[in-house]
C-alpha cells in the first residue's frame, strides 16, 4: 500500500466508510429515526463524495477577481453603470484567456446545493411521515409497528 | 423474534459492498487531478472561461446555477414547495384541546429573548446580504433564504410559536412560498412572451432599461435568486413549526 496510493484514494475510503455506516444504520435500525438518521449520512457521503470531484490541485475557488471580469483593455468606463452599453459581444481575441486549470469546477458545487436541498426536503417530508406513524400506532420501534400491522408474522 | 439475524445479514452485505466499492477506487480520478475527466470537460471549460463574457457575474457557482442550469434551479424550487405543501397534508390537523403528554408552555426565558432580539436583526440582514450578494461571493437564493428562515426558527425557540406566527401567519408564509416559485417560473414564461426560449434571459434586456442582452442575464439571475428565497425561507420555518407543533401550530418545542 504506498503512501501514493493512500495519497489519491484516501478521500474515496472514507466516503465509503460513511456510506456503508449509513447504509448499515438504514437496513438494520430497528427505531425509525435511527433509520433517517441512517439516510442522511448516506446522503452526506454522496455530496462530499461528488464534491470532491471536482477539486483540482493549486486550484483557487470557482469565483473571478474584478479584473477577471473586466479584462484592463476597457478599464475606463467601469463608473458607468451599464458595462455593455457598446460593447455587447464577447471579446474572446482580446482579452487574456482564463486558465481552467486555475478554478475549482463548478458544476459539482451546483449539482450538490441541488442534492442538499431535496436531501432537506426529503427528511423534513420523512420526519412528517414519522410522526404520523407515531400517532397512529404509538411507537416507532419497526417490530412493534410490524406485530402490529401483521399480527404474529416474521419479517 | 430477534433481530439478530437481520443485523448479521446486513453487516454482511454492507462488508461485501463496502469491499466491492472499496477494490474500485483506484478507477476512480485521484484527488485533485487537474485531468479528471470531470475538469477537462469542454462544458465544465466553457463555464469557466465563456460565463464572464456572457453574463458577467463573478460568482461561477451563481451563474451556473441560476443562468446555465437555470431549469434545474427551478425544478428544486418547486420541490421545496412540493415538500412544504406534502408536510403539511400529512400532519397538519386542527387545535385540539386537552391534556398534552409534552408541556409546551413557559416563560420565555429573559436571556434567550434579549439574545434573540440582538441576534435576529443582524441574521437577517446578514441573510439579506449574502442573497443579494450571490454574484460575487459565496452565496445566493438558497444559501440566504436558509438563513432567513434560520432567523425565524430562531425567534420561535426563544419567543415561542404563537409570537412568531403573529409575525408571519401561516397563510402569508404559504403565499409567499409560492409567489417565489412564481416569481422564477414567471420570469422564464416572460422571456417566452418575448420571444425567447424559456428562462433565456437574454431577450429581458427589452423591458430592462439601461441593460444589454449580457447585464439583463444578470440582473435576470437576482430575481430567480429572490423568489428562490421567498420559497426556501417559509417552507424551512413552516416544515418546523408544523413539525415542532405536531401539526396543531400552537404550542410547540
Amino acid at each position: 500500500m504506498s503512501l501514493e496510493l493512500v495519497q489519491d484514494y484516501a478521500n474515496y475510503w472514507a466516503y465509503i466508510v460513511l456510506m456503508m455506516i449509513g447504509m448499515f444504520a438504514m437496513i438494520s435500525k430497528n427505531n425509525l429515526i435511527k433509520k433517517l438518521i441512517g439516510m442522511v449520512i448516506f446522503q452526506s457521503a454522496i455530496i462530499l463524495f461528488y464534491v470532491s470531484t471536482g477539486v483540482k490541485e493549486g486550484a483557487n475557488i470557482p469565483i473571478l477577481s474584478h479584473d477577471e471580469v473586466h479584462p484592463a483593455h476597457h478599464g475606463d468606463d467601469h463608473a458607468g453603470d451599464s458595462h455593455d452599453a457598446p460593447h455587447d459581444k464577447p471579446h474572446h481575441a482580446d482579452a487574456a484567456a482564463l486558465d481552467p486549470a486555475r478554478f475549482s469546477n463548478p458544476i459539482p458545487h451546483v449539482l450538490m446545493l441541488t442534492a442538499i436541498v431535496v436531501g432537506v426536503s426529503t427528511l423534513g417530508v420523512a420526519l412528517a411521515i414519522v410522526q404520523r406513524v407515531y400517532t397512529d400506532y404509538g411507537s416507532i420501534e419497526e417490530d412493534e409497528i410490524l406485530e402490529q400491522i401483521r399480527p404474529g408474522a416474521h419479517d | 423474534m430477534t433481530s439478530n439475524p437481520m443485523k448479521l445479514v446486513a453487516l454482511a452485505a454492507v462488508a461485501v459492498t463496502g469491499i466491492l466499492l472499496l477494490s474500485a477506487t483506484p478507477d476512480f480520478p485521484a484527488w485533485g487531478d487537474p485531468q479528471s475527466p470531470a475538469s477537462t470537460s469542454a462544458m465544465s471549460k466553457h463555464y469557466i472561461t465563456e460565463s464572464r463574457f456572457e453574463t458577467q457575474v463573478p460568482n461561477l457557482v451563481t451563474s451556473v446555477l441560476a443562468d446555465y442550469r437555470g431549469f434545474d434551479t427551478m425544478f428544486e424550487t418547486v420541490v421545496i414547495l412540493v415538500a412544504g405543501l406534502a408536510i403539511i397534508g400529512i400532519l397538519r390537523r386542527p387545535f385540539q384541546p386537552g391534556p398534552r403528554k409534552v408541556d409546551g408552555k413557559k416563560e420565555p426565558d429573559l436571556i434567550q429573548v434579549v439574545t434573540c432580539r440582538l441576534v435576529v436583526p443582524v441574521l437577517q440582514l446578514f441573510a439579506l446580504y449574502v442573497i443579494a450578494h450571490g454574484h460575487h461571493s459565496p452565496g445566493g437564493g438558497f444559501q440566504g433564504g436558509v438563513m432567513l428562515g434560520a432567523s425565524f426558527i430562531l425567534m420561535t425557540l426563544t419567543g415561542g410559536l404563537p409570537a412568531t406566527l403573529a409575525r408571519l401567519p401561516e397563510q402569508r408564509a404559504l403565499f409567499l412560498a409560492g409567489l417565489g416559485v412564481l416569481i422564477f417560473a414567471g420570469t422564464g414564461l416572460l422571456c417566452m412572451m418575448l420571444g425567447g426560449n424559456f428562462l433565456d434571459y437574454e431577450v429581458l434586456h427589452r423591458i430592462m432599461p439601461g441593460t444589454g442582452p449580457v447585464m439583463a442575464r444578470s440582473h435576470s439571475m437576482l430575481i430567480v435568486e429572490i423568489g428562490v428565497a421567498f420559497t426556501v425561507c417559509t417552507i424551512m420555518f413552516s416544515i418546523y413549526a408544523i413539525l415542532s407543533s405536531r401539526g396543531e401550530m400552537r404550542g410547540g418545542l
